[in-house]
Formats: C-alpha cells, sequence, structure tokens
C-alpha cells in the first residue's frame, strides 16, 4: 500500500445552516490522481479551500504526510479574471508564483520557470502576452505557474470545463505526464466522467449526506451511472 | 537653459521632481494591476483636506496631507472591498473631504492664492527642507516595495493565484494603500493635490502598452514621468505657466499615444 500524502479523517465543514460534510473519509495516496466528481454544490471548492489550509474544518482531520508544511500545493483554479488586456507575458505570469524576497529571480528560479514552460508546451511562446493567448493555452499557462515550485500535489478545480474536447485532453495529457513521471500527486476535480474515467486512479463521489471512494478501475457500470445521475449528464 | 538652474527653486524642483517621478512611476504600475485609479483620485482630495488641516494647526501641509492620507486610504481601502459600493463610497467620501478641505483653509484664515498653491502645486514654494522630506519619504517608500516587490507582483497581478498560495493580501493590501498615500502626499508638492492621480496613472497605464513584465514597466513608467515632470519644469519656467498644466498635457500625450499605438499593434 503506497504511504498516504493527505489522509482526510472524519471531516466535517459547517456553516450556519448548513453541513457541507458531515464524516467525511478518505486518502491520497502519494502519486495518486484522484477524481473528485459530484454536482454543483456539493462541497467540491469547500474540499479543496480546506486541503488548501484556507478554511478551519468544523470537527475531524486533515493529516498531512510528513507534514502540512512539507507539503507543497500547487493549485489551478477555475475562474481567473485575465481579459484580452492582461499585459503580463505568459514568462512572467508563470515567474509570479515563486516566492523569495530578491526582486529579481535568481538562475535557478529562471531554470525553474523555464522547465515549467518546457512541460508545458509554452516555452516558444512565453513572451507573448498572456492577455492575448488562446484557451487552451492559458489554462497551460495557470498550470505552468501551479508546478513552477515543484509542488507534491496538484490540484485542479475544474479547470477543464471552459475548454473544447481536444484542449481538455491535451491538458489532461500534460497533467498525467507529470502525475507519472515527476510523481506528483494529482486531484482533479470535474464534472466530466469520461475524463475522471480515462485519467483517474481513484475517485471520490461527493453527494449530499453521502461519499463513495474506490478505484476508478473497479468502477461498475452501476456506480458509473450512478456517478452519472448525480451530475444530471 | 542653464540659468534656470541658478535659480534655487528651480534645482530644489528638479530635484524633488525626480524623486516623485521615480515612486510615481514604480508605485503607478501597482495602482494600475490593482485597479486603483480611482481610488488615487480620492486620496488626492483626501490630501487637499489634510493640507489645509495641517495649516488650519500651524503644522507643514505635508504633515496634514500624510496623517490624512494614511488613516484614510486604510479606512477607504476597507470599505471599498466590496465592488459593488465602491464607487459610492468613494463618491461620498471625496464630497465630504473636499468640503473639509474648503472649511480648513476658511477657518486657517489663509488667502485663495494659498488654495491655490494646495491645489495646484507650486515649483516656487519648494525649500531646501522639502526636498529632504521629500527624499526620505520617497526612499522609505522605495525600500519597503522593494521588501515587498515579490508578493506585492503576486497579489497585483494574480489575486486569485496569490490567496490560493497562502499570500498574507490583506496585508499587502493594506500596506499598499500606506505607499501610496505617502506617494500621494509627495506628489502634491509639485503637480497639486487636484492632479496628482496623473503622475500615479497615466504613465503606467501608458507602459503597459509598450512591454509586458513588470520590471520593464516600472522602468519605462519611471521614464515617462521623469520626462513629464521634467520637461513640465522646463516650460513652467520659461513661459510662466503653471507646471501641472504642462504634466497633465505631456503625460496624456503619452498615454494617448499608447492608446494609439496598441490600436495600430493589435490591428497589425
Amino acid at each position: 500500500m503506497t504511504e498516504p500524502l493527505i489522509a482526510v479523517q472524519h471531516l466535517a465543514i459547517t456553516f450556519p445552516n448548513n453541513h457541507v460534510f458531515k464524516d467525511l473519509n478518505f486518502d491520497i495516496p502519494t502519486g495518486d490522481f484522484l477524481t473528485v466528481i459530484g454536482e454543483n454544490g456539493v462541497g467540491k471548492t469547500t474540499l479543496i479551500r480546506a486541503l488548501l489550509g484556507l478554511l478551519k474544518p468544523t470537527a475531524g482531520a486533515i493529516n498531512y504526510y510528513p507534514n502540512k508544511k512539507a507539503i507543497k500545493i500547487g493549485y489551478v483554479p477555475q475562474f481567473r479574471n485575465l481579459d484580452q488586456e492582461y499585459p503580463l507575458t505568459i514568462e512572467d505570469f508563470v515567474g509570479l508564483n515563486l516566492k523569495g524576497w530578491r526582486p529579481w529571480l535568481s538562475k535557478a528560479e529562471h531554470r525553474q520557470v523555464m522547465t515549467a514552460l518546457a512541460v508545458t508546451n509554452l516555452k516558444k511562446i512565453r513572451q507573448r502576452p498572456l492577455g492575448m493567448a488562446s484557451g487552451g493555452e492559458k489554462q497551460r499557462a495557470y498550470l505552468a505557474q501551479a508546478i513552477v515550485q515543484q509542488p507534491q500535489l496538484l490540484i485542479l478545480d475544474e479547470s477543464t470545463a471552459s475548454l473544447d474536447n481536444e484542449m481538455k485532453y491535451e491538458l489532461l495529457d500534460l497533467v498525467q505526464n507529470l502525475n507519472q513521471t515527476s510523481q506528483i500527486t494529482v486531484l482533479f476535480v470535474t464534472h466530466d466522467l469520461p475524463l475522471a474515467k480515462k485519467y483517474g486512479k481513484h475517485y471520490l463521489a461527493l453527494r449530499p449526506g453521502q461519499q463513495e471512494y474506490g478505484r476508478v478501475a473497479d468502477m461498475s457500470v452501476e456506480q458509473l451511472k450512478e456517478a452519472s445521475d448525480a451530475l444530471n449528464v | 537653459m542653464l540659468s534656470m538652474f541658478s535659480l534655487a527653486f528651480m534645482r530644489n524642483a528638479y530635484f524633488a521632481g525626480t524623486f516623485i517621478a521615480i515612486i510615481c512611476g514604480t508605485i503607478g504600475v501597482f495602482v494600475i494591476a490593482r485597479n486603483l485609479s480611482f481610488l488615487t483620485h480620492t486620496l488626492s482630495e483626501i490630501g487637499f483636506a489634510g493640507a489645509a488641516f495641517g495649516i488650519f494647526m500651524g503644522w507643514t501641509a505635508l504633515s496634514g496631507m500624510l496623517i490624512f492620507t494614511v488613516v484614510s486610504s486604510v479606512i477607504v481601502g476597507q470599505m471599498s472591498v466590496k465592488q459593488s459600493r465602491r464607487e459610492a463610497s468613494i463618491s461620498a467620501i471625496s464630497a465630504l473631504f473636499i468640503g473639509l478641505g474648503i472649511l480648513f483653509l476658511s477657518l486657517s484664515k489663509q488667502t485663495s492664492s494659498y488654495a491655490t498653491s494646495i491645489l495646484f502645486g507650486s515649483v516656487i514654494g519648494i525649500a531646501n527642507t522639502d526636498v529632504l522630506r521629500v527624499a526620505v519619504l520617497s526612499a522609505i517608500v522605495l525600500v519597503v516595495m522593494l521588501a515587498l516587490y515579490r508578493p506585492l507582483k503576486f497579489d497585483s497581478f494574480d489575486a486569485i493565484g496569490a490567496r490560493v498560495s497562502g499570500l498574507w493580501t490583506t496585508a499587502i493590501s493594506v500596506v499598499f494603500l500606506v505607499l501610496v498615500a505617502m506617494s500621494v502626499s509627495v506628489a502634491a508638492q509639485i503637480v497639486g493635490s487636484l492632479l496628482i492621480f496623473i503622475l500615479l496613472t497615466l504613465p503606467a497605464a501608458a507602459a503597459r502598452y509598450f512591454v509586458h513584465t513588470v520590471s520593464k514597466m516600472i522602468f519605462l513608467a519611471i521614464g515617462f514621468a521623469l520626462i513629464g515632470v521634467w520637461l513640465g519644469l522646463y516650460l513652467s519656467y520659461v513661459t510662466n505657466l503653471p507646471v501641472s498644466f504642462f504634466i497633465a498635457a505631456i503625460e496624456c500625450l503619452f498615454y494617448f499615444g499608447a492608446l494609439g499605438y496598441q490600436r495600430l499593434h493589435v490591428g497589425s
């Protein structure tokens, strides 16, 4: 059994008049590709915010191994308000996520940016203003920014939702490649069951008041149908 | 032209103007990225009230401005978090502070020419001690900016990314607003409180159409601001017309030129 990177135990998150989770349990093993599926409003983004440490659990625990500080998390959000006039080049945008106090990037940091651009196939167009990039190129730039710090865990929050089919597979092929070659653990939130089935190793299906966790390969036709019904697809 | 520098007040104006252009160009890049142009306009008016208050209290105009702009920038920043109420709250605060400015001027029994110099700036009034004050404040702003450069850049150009990466974005916002307030107070020495926002917005807004990295934008914005201030001071000297008019006109030229360049560039 692979060591867990994160273990979620008896997690409960409650807002006034709304129990998002009551008793959520699952592990994210190191090197996993976990797809989280569920209809709108079931708490997928709340779960991510809790994993990122932006939201305190009402009860239960999220345990990080070896500890929270040791785990870098890269996050690709669903929405970003970057319009056509957004001025930064793709390269400058990717470098934003490098922490430090020196105003300029060191050689090593510059290499990190170049590596992130190379694995997301953006090296050739790195000098292009991000505002002028296509939807698929923008998503790849967001992915490059998320992985520039070489995270152990990469979270994609409906990151393929605004893309056409070809671009979706292109982006997820890149993510799968990162998962397999760099051992980056992936948590992919999606509505798209074919994508969840194609790329996921494990799945977590969230429904109001209940959860289901298992291996994607073991997902039966009935389970798939249930998941589809829950997603209204 | 060299005879201009034999006059102490012109030398002082050039020294102070250079510091002002450098901090306005630098801060302006982040003001534009954070969509705070409107706020700098409000801070200008608050600065006017602060200057009048300083005079009323028997302090320097700069001290009154600093107190008013720093305190109110934090308050306005907190009030303006919600986009829906931003415009209304900023308008209300502007109106209140212009009124206060007029009240304090009236109470301090200063002549209307004094009000004019606060509102529109004056190069004649810049003494050696003013240059020193401007230099010290500019240095503080620049040092804090450099120390905060990466987190400020991340939060300004990708607020969502910065928040989820765990940056302390609220603290960055507050510190940045204080830096803007200090820049407003410093810049008012030359361009006057009514036109401060010109140096804080137009050079940076023009720069982003020509270059596409934050560092290059800062350098170009400083360049545009320096040209505006230096040329404006010179033209004011030779024509005896207000310097703020020339600075405003030059910066508008840069901005509209940049828009034209963008249109040609995108169209091609």
